[in-house]
């Protein structure tokens, strides 16, 4: 047992009990740092992996920008802990084995997968940061341009859906 | 050394827990959070088979699945402090207006 899987299991373990964590916590707050330990730990990951800057953009935009905006959220709500109702009974019968039956169909996928992409080694070899940027800027030029003009529409939505003094906000 | 199928059973099993999350939690912001679980769990898959077939693409699909996120937790967030001033209430199973 080499050093890398050993770091790989260790990283999975985490980013599975931050998940059960998320499940697990009735308070909003805890839910949302469990997702930040799950999202560290598949940060580091993607570092196990050399995928370096998208670890670093993991960190600083997931880990960062987005946990931030639920955590203020969560404050400015003042969300306390979860109220159980239990008004839908499908979800309370059907849930759990529709999720358990989902995630077996994908297993079986991997397992069903082809041989070369199952035994594929993840060499560890760092992905140039330079060959990603080329590749974002000379192939992928345009949907990088499409995401700003939509960064641009979700600020405008969210600007407009939080503005206080509506007179007709019937939800 | 690692094989490609941990990592792809690893995002297997994370977006199951994310799938668990969104149906049975009653909390508009922890369902919420789920997605975004569910989504890091896609972008594991992506870079694993960037790495695996030694091609870049997974990675830029990465960061184009995080600026969409991004967006996402925006507008979304917006409407769940929407839904609070309407209803005063967090709670999925009263946003009922459309049940019959």
């Amino acid at each position: 047992m080499n050093v890398p899987l050993i770091v790989f299991f260790a990283l999975a373990a985490i980013a599975v009990l931050g998940a059960v964590s998320l499940i697990w916590q009735k308070h909003p707050i805890h839910s949302a740092l469990s997702l930040i330990v799950v999202m560290v730990a598949l940060a580091g990951l993607y570092l196990l992996m050399g995928a370096e800057f998208v670890a670093a953009v993991q960190i600083i935009v997931y880990g960062g920008a987005i946990m931030v905006l639920f955590v203020f959220v969560i404050m400015l709500l003042n969300a306390g802990a979860e109220e159980r109702t239990n008004f839908s009974s499908l979800a309370k019968f059907a849930g759990l084995p529709l999720a358990v039956a989902l995630t077996g169909c994908l297993l079986a996928a991997v397992y069903g997968s082809h041989e070369q992409v199952q035994t594929a080694a993840q060499a560890g070899v760092t992905a140039p940061t330079k060959a990603l940027s080329a590749q974002l800027f000379q192939e992928f030029v345009y949907p990088f341009e499409l995401t700003s003009f939509l960064i641009l529409v979700a600020i405008i939505g969210a600007m407009v859906l939080a503005q206080r003094d509506r007179k007709e906000s019937h939800l | 050394m690692i094989p490609t199928n941990y990592y792809l059973i690893l995002s297997a099993i994370l977006f199951g827990l994310g799938v668990v999350a969104f149906i049975f939690r009653r909390n508009i912001i922890t369902i919420f959070m789920s997605i975004e679980l569910m989504l890091n769990a896609v972008n594991l898959a992506f870079v694993a088979f960037s790495q695996a077939w030694n091609h870049l693409s997974g990675q830029v699909f990465v960061l184009f699945v995080i600026v969409v996120a991004a967006a996402e937790a925006a507008v979304g967030l917006g409407i769940i402090i929407l839904i609070q001033r309407n209803r005063q209430s967090l709670n999925v199973e009263r946003v009922d207006l459309l049940k019959l």
